[in-house]
């Protein structure tokens, strides 16, 4: 059937219009999936981090050997039916709803457009990383070829590294409109280690980058898909081992998680940087802590585990290696739901080990952090750049 | 399609925003940001151009007034913080040694 | 670029900047800068300029302005009112905006560039970049990271507290005699803390050498 052409008409090409015409109703389809994609995986992202904030209390109790929470009754409901004690499934969604219910005040003295402008001047810049994350390869539905990445830019990690840096506002505004000493000591440690903990984050993407020749994160994920010697993913950890220590390090002390968390010190500076805060605000900050623990651990997946390859599944099916390496035929929504699972499989597997960290490694004082950022991870970051690019001359440029 | 007079009306436009708040601050750090502001709208102008004229010399110049403009904001603002520890003031009317 | 999209870019620009030299409050001012830092990043990337528009926002906003909100803190400025030699704001004002006409005329008739064939947009891609930058302008780049570490060195020299002559003596008293602190030497491991002067940064960064 021929498309409709609407909006723009055929004109003699002048040399003034190099766009070739499109029909309107292929515009607003590729509109409507590309918002599709943008809602689902920032909604994936807010409910990931929504459960890791239920699975961290939970976590912690089963690593400190206790119970931890599990009775919770909302509006006395779960109790006087008898069952407070569902433990799993109330005490998930009592904290969430708990934060949006409190009352939210501001402190007296306290700039008012500020104090509310800093928790979401805090999450949006990390949520708009997830529009460069790819979930999978592609997915083929009828005609049309849907990249599983919400925006296609080939200078996706530069743009991480953009939003990254644009998130050290939001917490350093919210110290400082708090009208309190402590907060404000709390904000100026937080901006200060994080704009610290970026130089090591970005040597680690460089050596990355440097590696894989392209800073597109679809491209370095296909490219992960190849093997060695017939059976050997070519995962990033195996090429970039310095790398993945420092990217991993670095993103768990971006999202100021013990060992890092001097800015949120519980016994040292009651909260830190979001003391002021209370009901829905709080609940943001909160969601940015966890949603950083979500982009470490998707950024890690994607650079150095592969991202959404699954060992020897290509585009066609299971390529299993060996002399009589057996071919399984799969449709194409089969290997993206693979492709989506693994993903997802990786990087929760990422968002527990730093739960697991933080609960079992005591907080490092100020001074030391910042020697540790300084001269500690920089330096190893630019020895390890130094050395990627030697090798990558060496043996011959393309990975 | 924007023609490029556009982008350099607004690179005038902010370098003139730059200039009032030059003269008219007296903040010391006010009149430094009002500074960059000025670098900024030069920058506009330059990448404009250079997508105008069809070479990257405009985004190579942008690169190293970037990089130069941290460098001055750097070392800026370590003056200031001297001068603050000197006179115990940021304003500008204040900071008078030199007048006659 | 769209118009739409330049329209909404290009006011909020103007607002930002406008922000930036009319609020009273410097991280107000600051805020104000950075949106507009932002936004002329936008623009650069919408006009194709892709690597640039995000180095500025990497730099420009996330670095150098940060360093800007420090200085403020540490100098602990606070908002202040309005006041100074009014007849030179005026003239000044008046100054600013007949540059601001003259230079909004001059562009809007900009007969000759429009004459001028529309050539091939430059490649914004980081490899274009890279190319021009270590061939065309090696030495500047080498140079430039010169200044760099000029700066730097230059930036920690200026803004770091030698210790008042008040601490000198405490510390001739107890036998330190170089201006290293004490804590990073070995033989001084048996020191009571006491001994070591206890340099509070009180944010007022009045140096007791001038009273």
């Amino acid at each position: 059937m021929r498309p409709r052409t609407g909006g723009w008409e055929h004109k003699a090409n002048r040399g003034t219009q190099p766009l070739t015409p499109v029909p309107r109703s292929a515009m607003l389809i590729e509109l409507v999936i590309g918002a599709l994609k943008a809602i689902v995986i920032v909604l994936l992202a807010l409910s990931l981090a929504g459960v890791l904030l239920w699975f961290e209390r939970k976590g912690a109790a089963l690593i400190q050997d206790r119970i931890g929470a599990n009775r919770a009754a909302v509006l006395g409901v779960g109790r006087r039916l008898g069952l407070p004690n569902l433990g799993l499934v109330n005490t998930l969604m009592a904290d969430p709803l708990k934060l949006f219910t409190k009352e939210d005040f501001v402190p007296e003295g306290a700039d008012h457009f500020l104090h509310g402008l800093a928790p979401f001047l805090a999450l949006f810049p990390i949520l708009i990383t997830f529009a460069v994350v790819p979930m999978g390869d592609t997915l083929r539905i009828g005609s049309r070829t849907i990249n599983l990445q919400a925006s296609h830019l080939d200078v996706a990690a530069l743009y991480v590294l953009a939003a990254i840096g644009i998130g050290v506002y939001g917490l350093a505004l919210g110290g400082w409109a708090s009208n309190n000493r402590w907060s404000l000591l709390g904000g100026i440690r937080a901006s200060a280690q994080m704009i610290s903990y970026e130089l090591a984050l970005g040597l680690a993407f460089l050596s990355v980058v440097v590696t894989y020749g392209t800073l597109d994160l679809q491209e370095i994920c296909r490219i992960q898909g190849a093997v060695w010697f017939g059976w050997l993913p070519r995962w990033g950890i195996l090429v970039q081992p310095v790398s993945f220590l420092l990217l991993l390090t670095a993103g768990m002390a971006e999202s100021k998680r013990v060992p890092f968390d001097v800015p949120e010190a519980e016994s040292e500076l009651v909260a830190g940087y979001f003391t002021e805060y209370s009901g829905g605000k709080q609940a943001v900050f909160m969601m940015t802590d966890f949603a950083e623990v979500v982009l470490t651990a998707v950024l890690v997946t994607l650079f150095f585990f592969g991202g959404w390859q699954v060992p020897w599944l290509y585009h066609d099916g299971f390529h299993f290696p060996g002399p009589h390496g057996a071919f399984l035929r799969l449709p194409n929504y089969a290997v993206a739901i693979l492709q989506i699972v693994s993903f997802w499989a990786k990087t929760v597997f990422f968002c527990t080990f730093q739960i697991l960290v933080r609960w079992t490694l005591p907080r490092f004082r100020y001074d030391q952090l910042m020697q540790f950022g300084w001269k500690g991870l920089v330096p190893v970051g630019l020895l390890n750049l130094i050395v990627t690019a030697l090798v990558v001359v060496l043996v011959g440029a393309k990975y | 399609m924007t023609p490029i007079s556009y982008f350099l009306v607004l690179s005038g436009i902010l370098f003139a925003t730059g200039v009032v708040g030059v003269l008219v601050r007296r903040n010391i750090i006010v009149m430094f940001m009002s500074i960059e502001l000025m670098l900024n709208a030069v920058n506009l102008a330059f990448i404009a151009l250079g997508r105008r004229i069809g070479s990257i010399d405009g985004q190579v110049i942008v690169f190293f007034v970037i990089t130069v403009a941290a460098a001055e904001a750097a070392v800026g603002l370590g003056i200031i913080i001297s001068l603050f520890r000197n006179r115990a003031t940021v304003n500008a009317d204040e900071l008078n040694l030199l007048r006659w | 670029m769209p118009l739409w999209l330049f329209s909404f870019l290009a006011v909020l620009a103007v607002i930002s900047a406008l922000g930036v030299i009319l609020q009273r409050n410097p991280v107000h001012c600051l805020l104000g800068l950075a949106v507009n830092l932002l936004d002329i990043g936008v623009i650069f990337i919408g006009l194709g300029a892709v690597t640039v528009g995000f180095l500025q926002i990497i730099v420009y906003v996330g670095a150098i302005m940060v360093l800007f909100l420090f200085v403020i803190w540490l100098l602990n400025l606070q908002a202040e009112g309005f006041g100074g030699y009014l007849g030179v704001k005026f003239f000044g004002a008046v100054g600013a905006a007949t540059l601001a006409a003259e230079l909004a005329v001059m562009f809007w008739r900009a007969a000759p560039i429009s004459r001028l064939l529309a050539a091939p947009a430059p490649p914004g891609s980081i490899t274009s970049l890279g190319r021009s930058l270590f061939s065309d302008y090696l030495i500047a780049f080498e140079v430039t990271s010169v200044l760099l570490l000029t700066a730097i060195v230059g930036a920690i020299g200026l803004a770091r507290r030698l210790p008042s002559s008040a601490d000198l003596a405490e510390r001739s008293a107890t036998g330190q005699t170089s201006l290293r602190s004490a804590s990073s030497t070995v033989e001084r491991r048996e020191q009571i803390p006491e001994s070591i002067p206890a340099r509070v940064d009180s944010g007022q960064g009045r140096d007791r050498r001038i009273a």
